[in-house]
């Protein structure tokens, strides 16, 4: 069997009287890709959240290659080897691009080798033509891009992607395509996406969220077809 | 890099000595000895607010800490020397504690600024208190709102009759105040500062990361707690007497006004709005037409409409603007630059 990269047994996570989520077991196998669907407020990005620790769950439990990390704190996580894009972009906007992705790999790098690895990853990314540029001055794609470099830099075996594709061109959807299939050699991905055409390019298992839990578990197209989920988001969105 | 450091480190020293040798010409060594202090005090600040992101409305705390450290240990030993390292020490042991409750309570911004401001003021109120003969540390006096006057003022390291004074403890401030420049300089281009600076700009991104913003940012507030602390200890000798003033409000939102008016994000600019501003109320201190607080506010609202960068990144701003040949000159040097990036890639 293939080793484990994340588990939750039981999740739970209460906002007063609204259960954001609930009971949530998942489990995810070392290299695995996975994407996350659900309508509006079906937790995902809560679940999201509880992972990486910017919220700890009130009830269950998760753990990382084995690891218990209920309750950590975000960058003890982080330093385990997990990275995360946000959904809204979360940079360092009045900073290069350069800087933000030196600023990723020197936690796991010294001052040199963070150097080349920046140089390394902007090479990959295409990003060299801007890499002097403000952060905040570049256009959301670019934006979306140096973000997934900022989580690729440190070379991590879980990547947790926040709507990775909202907002792009389809020719920037290609190349986020790419990129996730490059990353998907070393760690295993977990995406939260609304874009169906996206979904069907990169996934193999889909997992679906409805109003806290995990309503279905199986292959895309089954997924994609089952009348249970056509009517709770499909159905919804047209 | 190292390079550019060297070059960077030999034009503080370079401006440190002309500015020395020049300034004393226009105004008096006692005089210039007190903006030096400010100027430090106002870097103490520039650093943690401007670059760690941290706004601290108690400052004062730390100078007065500082200047109080120094006085009460003076009187006990009669040399100048520990005393002085107290100056240092006991603020930044204060600023690592308060910090610490501070940053992993996970309070922010406005949080942080209604606290430091009240350390400010219960440190004022105490110090007020201590009027009594009963308040002694050591054979220190604490005196309440009078202070403690006569204590032993800097001395040559080991000899506790050399005194340092005039002309000559201002050389030793100028110096000082410009090692702290070089050495802030140095702090924010190593990794640690240039970490600082990606914490300032968005937490929640540097600890997905993986750094621990709570301990990074408790350790940057007592660096500033240190400098802060060494200009109080440099400015009790200078006052040759420490009053609870150094912790009232007015002294905390000075140090706030000179970071705002000379520029913050920068190192020179608080530095100089420090200087510009103190000598600026020395000159108007002089006369009784206008009062002082008023001029300082005006000149803070006007700044804040008018040029709410402050003066020195507005001034370097003009300075790219206005030598016209510039921008080309570097974008074809990072083209140059990218390419040999390419080629050892």
């Amino acid at each position: 069997m293939a080793e484990v990269a994340l588990e939750t047994q039981g999740l739970t996570m209460r906002f007063g009287g609204v259960v954001a989520a609930n009971r949530v077991d998942f489990k995810l196998r070392a290299r695995e890709l996975r994407c996350l669907i659900g309508p509006n407020g079906a937790g995902k990005s809560t679940f999201f959240k509880c992972i990486t620790g910017l919220q700890s769950p009130t009830e269950g439990e998760v753990y990382m290659r084995g690891v218990e990390t209920t309750g950590w704190m975000p960058h003890q996580i982080a330093s385990l080897g997990v990275g995360m894009k946000t959904q809204t972009p979360n940079v360092m906007d009045s900073l290069s691009v350069h800087e933000n992705i030196w600023l990723a790999a020197r936690r796991f790098h010294d001052s040199r080798e963070a150097d080349h690895k920046t140089q390394e990853i902007i090479d990959l990314l295409a990003l060299g033509a801007i890499a002097r540029d403000d952060l905040g001055r570049l256009a959301h794609g670019e934006r979306q891009r140096v973000e997934l470099g900022l989580v690729a830099v440190g070379d991590p075996w879980l990547i947790l992607l926040d709507e990775p594709a909202a907002g792009l061109g389809a020719e920037e959807v290609e190349r986020m395509t790419a990129i996730i299939h490059v990353l998907n050699r070393q760690a295993a991905l977990v995406i939260v996406e609304h874009d169906m055409q996206f979904i069907r390019s990169i996934a193999q298992t889909v997992t679906v969220f409805h109003q806290g839990k995990v309503l279905i578990e199986d292959h895309v197209d089954r997924v994609m077809s089952d009348p249970v989920v056509r009517n709770v988001y499909l159905g919804k969105k047209s | 890099m190292p390079g550019d450091l060297k070059r960077e480190a030999i034009a503080i020293a370079v401006v440190t000595g002309a500015l020395i040798l020049v300034l004393p010409l226009i105004i008096g060594t006692y005089t210039l000895t007190v903006l030096a202090v400010y100027g430090m005090l106002g870097l103490s600040l520039g650093l943690i607010w401007g670059f760690g992101g941290i706004l601290c409305f108690g400052q004062a705390a730390f100078f007065g800490l500082g200047a109080y450290a120094y006085a009460i240990s003076a009187i006990n030993i009669g040399e100048s020397t520990i005393p002085m390292l107290l100056a240092v020490l006991v603020p930044a042991v204060f600023a690592v504690l308060l910090g610490a409750m501070m940053f992993y309570g996970r309070l922010n911004d406005v949080y942080l600024g209604v606290i430091t401001l009240v350390v400010t003021l219960i440190l004022f109120k105490v110090i007020n208190s201590t009027a009594g003969p009963q308040y002694m540390i050591g054979n220190a006096r604490l005196g309440g709102f009078n202070g403690i006057p006569g204590f032993q003022t800097l001395n040559v390291p080991g000899k506790p009759d050399a005194y340092i004074w005039g002309d000559s403890y201002f050389y030793v401030c100028a110096v000082l105040l410009g090692f702290v420049y070089l050495l802030v300089t140095v702090l924010l281009r190593s990794s640690f500062g240039r970490i600082a600076v990606g914490i300032r700009e968005n937490e929640v991104r540097m600890s997905l990361m993986g750094y621990d913003v709570r301990a990074r940012k408790t350790v940057m507030f007592a660096i500033g707690a240190a400098i802060a602390g060494l200009a109080g200890g440099l400015f009790a000798n200078w006052a040759e007497i420490v009053t609870p003033n150094l912790f009232s409000l007015s002294q905390s939102a000075e140090i706030i006004i000179w970071c705002i008016v000379g520029g913050l994000g920068t190192r020179l600019g608080p530095v100089l709005g420090a200087a510009g501003l103190a000598y600026l109320k020395f000159l108007l201190g002089q006369q009784a037409l206008v009062d002082n607080a008023l001029v300082t506010g005006l000149i803070l609202v006007l700044f804040v409409l008018l040029l709410p960068k402050g003066v020195v990144p507005a001034l370097s701003g003009l300075w790219r603007v206005s030598v016209g040949r510039r921008p080309p000159g570097r974008i074809r040097r990072r083209r140059r630059s990218r390419h040999r990036e390419r080629l050892h890639g």
